[in-house]
């Protein structure tokens, strides 16, 4: 009796040891993950998918996908880079090796650990690869090397980069557009350049429709923290909030925080916006659909796509890379049908910027 | 009445003070600790062999691609490489260990120190050994003032050094964060999305042992520390009276240690060699401060000194234990293993060894007990039957 009294004591620690340990991983590389990455470890955040397309016509060239810390299963960005690598390997039969950093160091060693693997096209997804991939890109003149968020001048890197602003310019504007209202909200992850760039563009655009409207502002954390991308609790903290205090819509650009965004705007019966992905098509919950007016699409899948079409298909040039509205790099989403009523003035909206006449600014 | 029991009761005080703990020699305790350190390891070995075998992955296969890596220069270099800012992580927390202090501070102390030698080292023009002296001593003063703070709550206000330290690590993201975007980054570097500070001149910079593969020069630097750590504690007056009070800090006062003091200055010590903990990556990798920046090794340094049982050779092989797994966790996704795996092995490993320490001190407390019990015993038999 006393025995298996302690069998089972003992037992029970160590399974919650193990989810302790499990969840403290899960939060230094992802920095406090969401839920959706923390229920389904297996499908969304492990391991390497090296497809081979069986039914389809095997390219003879491989690729490499390097993640950042954090890496599938935030339902937007790197979500969005995987679908690109996904259909790489659907499409045009590459077979693609997909690595994700756990530290610092992780992404020059992983990069270096793919060029190694005789991958001849290498991917890799965030600003944060610029260095690494200066220095293995240098050592690797006959690999084409992709990033995305940045710029590395080398005859061998294309660089991905999007007019994240434009996109935002026309969300902020659909936001104003719908609500009629004098007051929404912007919520960032990270308070870095690249997310002002959001919020910049949110900003211009809801103001080009209504002059005196409000625009809330908050980050979930200052540069370098990580959990800002992961912050669902903080984002329906301040959503909530704001939503109580008279907000009709926010546009959260905080990778997997946004969900917190979503579930306060469920609970408020208001609109949120996503972002990066089309978040009515990846939440698949009717309660979520119900109050996502739209999403800032930023087609990372399309740069990585192309990036691997082009190897295929013999381009090897390194070079900038822009995806913007005129490419449809970036757009918003019409999933739900909350826009149809003015699609056409958005349509206009966009062509506008897309002919110069109106310039969206990249910072607030 | 009283006289035997007296009598009785100061008999027992001696023979719990006499019997020997369990690894009271030297030796005996080096033995068992290392003992209770590998135990750990294939404790944690065995439960992600299950962990794999449960979740259909192969993990004869995922062990035999660990443990095959080692024979790869690149991954004995790189493993090196990561060990580097281990060995000074842990060295700065055992250093608090060694006088009960709990520094959970390192990676704060870590951050703040960053961006000061980042901004100082690239505002001074100096020959190259000295700019190189400078920046290290520029980080171990600014690691050292931060952490200072966390010993002059604890000594002054009483201030729990584990609270204080978790909110300094907040206090000191932020506070960096905004000193860095707001007045120290590099304007001139308007094409980047990646934001730095100005770069540190090349007399600055910690030059290679080994080019290629990349090995730099700060693991020198992190052998000294773990050196002068064993010294400074195991060989200095002020390191026994730190062990001393540690250990027991009411006799430590009444011995004349004055145990402020010694809070203070573990703080301070612990807190500059928190500050060296980046310089790998500033100084002889990055060349400017950026954010994200040697995260997280503060916290691993944590995990690093508790295998290592707090001692510099334990640190030296679990340093290099955390620094190989860390650098093979990318061939284990090449073949399809989830990179996770690695950095739950490493918690189980931590969890195991504070489990195993903590039973064996329970069950080494309770076989004292058991013996003055029996004594005790003894000694009312006698005393009924006089």
């Amino acid at each position: 009796m006393r025995k298996s009294k302690r069998f089972a004591a003992i037992a029970l620690i160590a399974s919650l040891g193990l989810v302790a340990a499990a969840c403290g991983d899960d939060e230094k590389e992802e920095g406090g993950s969401t839920d959706t990455t923390e229920q389904t470890p297996d499908t969304t955040g492990m391991g390497s998918e090296t497809t081979t397309g069986d039914t389809m016509p095997m390219a003879d060239i491989t690729g490499g996908v390097a993640f950042d810390t954090g890496g599938r299963g935030d339902g937007t960005f790197n979500d969005s880079a995987g679908v690109g690598a996904d259909r790489a390997v659907d499409e045009l039969g590459i077979d693609v090796t997909e690595l994700e950093a756990n530290v610092d160091e992780d992404r020059e060693a992983n990069l270096r650990l793919l060029a190694e693997d005789g991958r001849n096209v290498i991917v890799g997804v965030g600003f944060m690869f610029t260095d690494p991939m200066t220095a293995v890109a240098a050592e690797y003149p006959d690999i084409t090397f992709g990033i995305v968020d940045s710029v590395v001048d080398a005859p061998n890197v294309r660089s991905l980069v999007f007019a994240e602003h434009e996109g935002s310019f026309l969300v902020g504007a659909a936001a104003a557009l719908k609500c009629g209202c004098d007051k929404i909200g912007f919520i960032g992850g990270q308070e870095i350049d690249l997310i002002k760039k959001f919020e910049a563009g949110y900003t211009a655009g809801a103001k080009y429709i209504n002059p005196d409207i409000t625009v809330e502002v908050k980050y979930l954390g200052p540069a370098g923290d990580n959990s800002a991308w992961g912050n669902v609790a903080g984002a329906k903290e301040i959503a909530a909030g704001w939503y109580a205090d008279g907000v009709e819509v926010i546009y959260t650009a905080a990778g997997g925080s946004g969900a917190g965004t979503i579930e306060a705007a469920i609970e408020a019966g208001k609109w949120a916006i996503g972002v990066d992905s089309d978040q009515w098509a990846t939440s698949g919950d009717a309660a979520a659909q119900a109050v996502i007016l739209t999403s800032m699409l930023k087609r990372v899948d399309v740069a990585v796509f192309e990036t691997f079409k082009a190897v295929a298909e013999g381009d090897t040039e390194g070079g900038i890379k822009v995806f913007d509205l005129s490419v449809d790099g970036v757009g918003y989403a019409t999933s739900g049908d909350y826009l149809t009523e003015f699609i056409d003035q958005l349509e206009e909206i966009k062509q506008m910027i897309i002919d110069g006449e109106i310039t969206v600014p990249e910072a607030p | 009445m009283n006289q035997p029991l007296d009598e009785s009761l100061e008999k027992l005080t001696k023979t719990i003070a006499s019997t020997p703990k369990v690894g009271s020699g030297r030796f005996q305790r080096m033995a068992v600790t290392s003992a209770s350190s590998l135990f750990a390891v294939f404790v944690a070995l065995a439960i992600c062999a299950v962990l794999l075998w449960v979740t259909d992955k192969d993990w004869v296969k995922a062990y035999s691609t660990l443990f095959g890596a080692v024979t790869e220069e690149r991954v004995l270099y790189d493993t090196l490489q990561r060990a580097t800012p281990l060995f000074i992580s842990a060295a700065a927390v055992s250093i608090g260990f060694k006088m009960n202090l709990f520094n959970i501070g390192v990676e704060g102390q870590m951050r703040v120190a960053l961006l000061a030698t980042a901004v100082a080292g690239a505002a001074v023009r100096l020959p190259a050994v000295l700019h190189v002296a400078f920046c290290l001593a520029v980080a171990m003063i600014a690691g050292a003032l931060w952490g200072g703070i966390a010993g002059f709550l604890k000594v002054k206000r009483g201030v729990n050094e584990v609270i204080s330290t978790i909110m300094l690590n907040f206090i000191a993201l932020s506070l960096v964060a905004w000193a860095f975007d707001d007045f120290f980054r590099d304007e001139s570097n308007t094409e980047g999305v990646l934001v730095k500070t100005k770069e540190l001149p090349s007399t600055a910079w910690m030059p290679d042992l080994v080019d290629k593969p990349k090995l730099g020069g700060t693991l020198i630097v992190a052998l000294v520390v773990l050196l002068l750590f064993w010294v400074l504690v195991w060989k200095t007056k002020f390191g026994f009276r730190l062990r001393a009070s540690g250990g027991n800090a009411g006799a430590a006062r009444a011995t004349g240690v004055n145990p402020g003091r010694m809070i203070a200055i573990s703080m301070l010590i612990s807190g500059a060699l928190a500050g060296l903990v980046g310089m790998n990556r500033l100084m002889g990798d990055v060349h400017a401060y950026q954010n994200n920046l040697g995260e997280q090794q503060g916290f691993n340094g944590i995990s690093v000194a508790l295998l290592g049982q707090k001692h510099p050779v334990g640190i030296l092989f679990s340093g290099l234990l955390f620094g190989f797994l860390s650098a093979a966790s990318g061939k284990l996704q090449l073949e399809d293993i989830p990179k996770e795996i690695v950095t739950i092995m490493q918690g189980i490993i931590v969890l195991a060894v504070v489990i195993i320490n903590g039973v064996i001190q329970r069950w080494d407390e309770r076989r004292i007990q058991r013996k003055a019990a029996a004594q005790l015993e003894q000694l009312a038999a006698a005393e009924a039957v006089a």
